[in-house]
């Protein structure tokens, strides 16, 4: 086992760890923060998204020890100092980006890594960014409108409710 | 997964002494790697990470005014920082997997495990590089060896590759629906010396120059100078997503598209 | 002006918050004290003798507290199938034994033999690998129609076949359609495949058994869509327990698409081993798990019939379908092919001779059941394909040709049995008509050309039967449940409510939706209601929530539950004013006298029933909590009209959705936002199905698209912004709010509109293709125009 030390949403976390405990157990197994998802086992659906030191990646396929010493952002570190949602988390709900709330997580994580590389992207950037992201609810029409939303742009002709 | 230790080391050299471990194995980004560990298709007892390495990381020219990528450079660091240089190799890496995994994945570790369908084969391939590993140059005309076969010897790491810059380059691929690899790829460079062709996706036998549209091209860089052109189908990857006849066609659409994106 | 509350408004989802700051509590999230961690060990081989299972090598490993055979198994009950289908000689269909692990032989690629039991999940993993399995390996039946042929491998050795049933619909119309096929003008026949699926919600199962030995109470923590369900199978007819000492829970669950309705053996193991192991289990599966161990949907193989007069009019349709059941029936997967599919062969259409006959066959795959719409989008490609087909040889408009067609009279009896009670498939083929901008597709067409793509249009119609069911009809036709909703109004001193209700969330949001009910019917905010579901011991017997049943049979029976609340309150507050039952009203959260000034609010009411110091006590009980249960009538039948615009590229045979217009007729409508949410995630799945998704076995029964990376699941890429409109309404008949039910027609009414759109860009592009199989890859596209 070894002792790995991070920073996760601005607190130290740490813990012993095997080899093979991959970021995202370490996250949801040893500090309970179960809001990080698993969905696949290819690295590809994405549920798992995190940010370390500022960067989007799977947490699944990211080893504890790799992160140790690293900066590291959960869904649970998102919303604003006051509990309220923030201005993505926001944009989900009031354009319904979300159903049954499991790819959610990580949905969030990639907006706001493609928001802070891409102010103002277009529909085909968002959906291109998404490209590591699977929702199998929502079709992603109230996703990438959410995120375009959250960007400031003006999203009321994009079709319905 | 079955458990291994993970060695971190800070330079090649410490890297290289940690792979003279038994059952060592190198990962870079682990964005391959680690999917086949939970697989438990690999059992290393030591998995040696060479994220750490910050002498195999960065992008620069060489006074030969080739682009140099260290090892453990990830996709997403070429694709920003070598747009301004060697514009096809920055969107060839910029549309590798998807924003996480190229913000792990590496060029080394793409190269080392020579994906039948990865990009960066494609990329070295049809830029006609040198890859430097922790004890030698090879040739990308002799380093690529067949489907995840490669002229890497026992604990020998890729620590950077050396991109000539040619006049012009395309990439142009068509994705496999499910992987989002592709399904076939051209990487189509334009030099001084000719023109380079290399498809990855396509073969049984991993990614290959394709020699005879090279020559054609050589003589009149036109998408037309294609016309009628194609590759046996025998030794090309048929499965669920496209028979080998397919892919073959495919080879010349996507070579023809790559030239029509130059010229 | 949209409503900002109850009934028809677009409240915005209160369960978001806990999902969009990782506050959801899946069943993952369920980690109990001294748990330990189950890993299956899980047939590599299709078909095989399982001659010895060899634990004693595992046994020692560390960690391992207990390992399981099928041998542990055998004081239990086997898997339940929840119906039963009579075949067209009026036989029971054959049912074989479902065991938890396997006995005897292994029938399919994933099902489990063994499970081992650890203090970790990779301490049970590796014990697995220790365990030496002898297995004699037989040929696989993948086929369908190579399985039913004499001399073809037994699935089963003790059924006579691996023809589970041979089913006629209606078997007594079967001389009048060859006849009038006989004195048809034309006849239209296609031959197509509807593609088996899989239905990837993105949370993986997930099971954690308990067990309190202080009061012999199991709970099991489960993905479920219906947990009631699973308590009364898994306690009936598997483990013997009775339904007071079985709880099961399906918290937060992360998606469903019906492949968790069904009863799975892993959820009987987590249940049984943490009695005999004496602490709580928990199995999480990992996605390549998934694929082999989920039902899967879909895949039958079709020929089917058209007759039409002399003037175009459609006189009989007759169909030959092979389902495929995989190895074991699955909970509802007899019912699928048969009463969600034959009883709706009639479309939007005045067909009036139909003849279904469907061969429900065993394979040695995973078994196979309802997937969103489970039958129905089987029952709308054949028919919709069809008769853009028929509309093809004809030389007349496939748009017009519906259009003769239509049903134009409700109600209106079908010859497949059921009674459609409203309708419009004129109006909402006129609302998409004006969506798809039909007469704009000339220069769009031109605008692809001149890129050198081909473009095409497609449409179809849909109709589905949903709000399932009424329980006298289904249980004639096999179903070996009752299909009616629960809801229990429990009201609080203070004026709060919390609604107990059978139907399970899962991402339809009825935490808000149902609220909304609620709140219009008292006149109260929605924020004074609570929803609770998915907790067999906080809620009264429910179904649960699949067959687009939800609001018409849940949200009816919390109709019904709070109009007993009303009544009651009515009377509290008659004694109240000291006024006539009679003349209360009441109008926004308060009860007035009828021409007077005099009132009583909500929340004062609401406290004498519990405070019940002035209070009639002689003439009602105190306190304000009341049950119903609601039995639907009738099925409610959703219909609508859809178009899909596709641009190809010929040199690749790629395809891309440019537009998707969807029109549909819901009946009333709760929550618009939340409507349109469940008809753009049909209409990803529906798209998915047309283009992407592939369940594909080799003929050895070896599974290839056994995860992501070859099981293509929809990316935002792949999809357009769509077009939904739902203000065609004709209200159901029979339920009080008037609802159909909206959760399956995107995924209904979208794949044959996509590959009448491909097929017709084809055309446009010189190639005069007849068919093509889904999914529409571009691989078959490209083969198809090279034929």
């Amino acid at each position: 086992m070894t002792q790995v030390k991070m920073t996760v949403n601005g607190k130290t976390a740490s813990g012993e760890v095997e080899g093979r405990t991959l970021l995202a157990q370490f996250l949801r197994d040893d500090q309970g923060l179960t809001g990080t998802h698993v969905g696949c086992d290819t690295s590809q659906c994405g549920a798992c998204v995190v940010h370390v030191n500022g960067k989007a990646v799977k947490s699944c396929t990211m080893l504890a020890i790799e992160a140790d010493g690293a900066e590291v952002a959960t869904i649970e570190g998102q919303a604003n100092a006051d509990g309220s949602l923030n201005v993505i988390q926001q944009a989900f709900q009031d354009h319904h980006g979300l159903q049954c709330g499991f790819c959610t997580p990580g949905m969030v994580m990639s907006a706001a890594a493609l928001l802070k590389e891409n102010p103002k992207p277009t529909e085909s950037e968002v959906r291109h960014y998404l490209d590591g992201n699977i929702c199998r609810c929502t079709g992603y029409h109230n996703i990438v409108k959410a995120i375009m939303a959250a960007s400031g742009q003006d999203v009321s002709a994009i079709a319905a409710e | 997964m079955y458990n291994f230790d993970v060695e971190r080391p800070s330079t090649i050299a410490d890297a290289v002494k940690a792979l003279g471990r038994e059952e060592a194995q190198p990962m870079s980004g682990g964005q391959t790697l680690i999917p086949t560990l939970k697989a438990r298709l690999a059992a290393p007892s030591v998995l040696v990470s060479l994220g750490g390495i910050d002498e195999m990381k960065g992008v620069c020219l060489d006074d030969a005014g080739r682009l140099c990528i260290g090892g453990a450079t990830t996709h997403a660091t070429v694709a920003a920082e070598a747009a301004a240089h060697y514009p096809a190799l920055a969107s060839l890496a910029a549309r590798i997997g998807d924003p996480a995994v190229r913000n792990r994945g590496t060029i080394g570790g793409s190269l080392a495990n020579n994906d039948p369908s990865a990009c960066y084969p494609a990329g070295a391939l049809g830029s006609g590089a040198t890859i430097v590993t922790n004890t030698r140059e090879i040739a990308a005309d002799d380093y690529f060896q067949g489907m995840f076969d490669t002229a890497l010897e026992e604990g020998e790491i890729v620590t950077e590759v050396k991109f000539p810059i040619p006049t012009a380059a395309h990439y142009e691929k068509i994705l496999q629906p499910a992987s989002r690899f592709p399904l076939v790829a051209a990487f189509v460079a334009r030099t001084a010396d000719g023109v380079r062709v290399a498809i990855t996706g396509a073969s049984n036998n991993g990614v290959f120059r394709w020699s005879e549209a090279e020559a054609a091209l050589g003589a009149n860089f036109a998408a037309d100078a294609l016309a009628g052109m194609s590759l046996d189908d025998t030794d090309m990857i048929s499965d669920l997503h496209g028979t080998g006849a397919y892919r073959a066609h495919l080879c010349a659409v996507m070579t023809k598209r790559a030239v029509a994106a130059i010229a | 002006m949209p409503k900002d509350g109850g009934i028809g408004a677009s409240s915005k989802r209160r369960e978001d918050v806990r999902f969009l700051t990782g506050n959801g509590k899946y069943t993952d999230d369920i980690n109990l004290r001294g748990q330990a961690y189950v890993h299956f060990l899980r047939s590599d081989i299709a078909h095989g003798i399982l001659k010895s299972v060899d634990t004693s090598a595992a046994e020692g490993m560390p960690g391992v507290v207990k390992i399981f055979t099928g041998a542990d198994f055998e004081a239990v009950g086997g898997m339940p199938c929840g119906w039963q289908v009579t075949d067209k000689h009026g036989q029971p269909m054959q049912e074989p034994g479902h065991p938890v692990l396997a006995r005897g032989k292994v029938r399919h690629v994933g099902e489990p033999i063994a499970a081992v039991v650890a203090e970790t999940l990779a301490e049970a993993r590796d014990a697995a690998e220790a365990i030496v399995l002898d297995i004699e390996h037989l040929p696989a039946v993948v086929d369908m129609k190579e399985a039913v042929k004499d001399g073809a491998p037994k699935v089963h050795d003790d059924l006579t076949s691996n023809l589970c049933y041979d089913w006629g619909f209606v078997e007594e119309n079967k001389g009048a359609v060859d006849e009038a096929f006989k004195n048809a003008a034309h006849v239209t026949t296609l031959e197509l495949t509807n593609n088996r699926l899989v239905a990837n919600p993105m949370e993986p199962r997930v099971a954690v058994g308990d067990y309190d030995r202080s009061g012999g109470d199991h709970t099991l923590y489960t993905t479920s869509q219906n947990p009631h369900v699973i308590r009364l199978l898994m306690g009936a007819f598997v483990l013997g327990i009775p339904e007071h000492k079985l709880r099961v829970v399906a918290p937060d669950v992360g998606g469903g698409f019906g492949t968790k309705i069904f009863h799975y053996q892993e959820e009987a193991f987590c249940t049984f081993a943490a009695k005999a192991c004496n602490r709580p289990v928990k199995w999480t599966s990992t996605r390549s798990e998934a694929f082999i161990s989920d039902a899967h949907g879909r895949d039958h193989v079709t020929k089917i019939e058209l007759a039409l007069d002399a003037d175009n009019n459609f006189t009989a349709l007759r169909t030959d379908t092979y389902a495929n059941m995989g190895a074991y029936l699955s909970t509802f997967a007899p019912s699928v092919p048969t009463w969600l599919h034959g009883t709706l062969m009639a479309g939007n259409y005045k067909t009036p001779l139909i003849y279904v006959n469907v061969k429900a066959v065993f394979t040695n795959t995973v078994p196979v059941d309802a997937y969103r719409g489970a039958g129905r989008p089987e029952a709308t490609y054949q028919l919709e394909r069809l008769i853009d087909m028929a509309a093809h040889e004809l030389g007349v408009d496939p748009i017009a040709l519906r259009r003769q067609n239509f049903i134009t009279e409700f109600p209106y009896a079908t010859p497949v049995a059921v009674e459609y009670d409203t309708g419009d498939y004129i109006a909402t083929m006129d609302k998409l008509e004006e969506m798809a901008d039909i007469a704009g597709f000339a220069a769009r067409r031109k605008a692809s050309e001149a890129k050198g793509k081909l473009r095409g249009f497609g449409v179809n119609c849909y109709i589905e039967a949903c709000g399932i069911a009424p329980s006298n009809l289904v249980g004639q036709l096999g179903a070996r449940a009752g299909l009616y909703e629960s809801a229990t109004v429990r009201v609080n001193a203070t004026g709060g409510l919390v609604v107990m209700t059978g139907s399970h969330s899962h991402g339809q949001g009825h935490e808000t939706s149902f609220a909304q009910v609620v709140a219009e019917m008292i006149g109260i905010d929605e924020n004074m209601i609570e929803i609770v579901h998915g907790d067999t011991a906080r809620t009264p017997m429910g179904m649960g929530t699949y067959g687009s049943r939800s609001i018409a049979v849940g949200g009816s029976a919390m109709v019904r539950a709070t109009e007993k609340i009303i009544a009651k309150a009515k009377k509290i507050a008659s004694h109240l004013l000291e006024a006539s039952e009679g003349d209360i009203e009441l109008k926004d959260g308060a009860f007035s006298v009828a021409g007077t000034d005099k009132s009583v609010a909500w929340g004062e009411v609401t406290l004498a029933a519990y405070v019940p110091h002035n209070y009639p006590l002689e003439d009602i009980e105190p306190g304000l909590e009341e049950t119903a249960f609601y039995d639907p009538s009738n099925f409610t039948y959703p219909s609508g009209a859809y178009a899909c615009e596709v641009e190809l590229d010929p040199e690749t045979g790629q395809v891309t959705i440019e537009r998707f217009s969807a029109a549909d007729d819901f009946g009333n409508i709760i929550n618009p936002m939340i409507v349109t949410g469940q008809v753009h995630g049909g209409l990803a799945q529906g798209i998915g199905q047309a283009l992407l998704e592939n369940c594909a076995y080799d003929s050895d029964g070896q599974l290839l698209s056994a995860s992501y990376m070859d099981y293509a699941m929809p990316r935002a890429v792949d999809l357009p912004f769509y077009d939904v409109d739902h203000s065609c309404q004709t209200p159901c008949t029979h339920n009080p709010l008037g609802v159909k039910g909206c959760g399956e027609a995107g995924a209904i009414g979208s794949p044959p509109a996509v590959v009448n759109a491909v097929i017709d860009a084809m055309r446009s592009g010189g190639k005069d293709v007849k068919h093509i199989d889904m999914p529409v890859s571009p691989s078959r596209v490209w083969a198809a125009m090279n034929g």
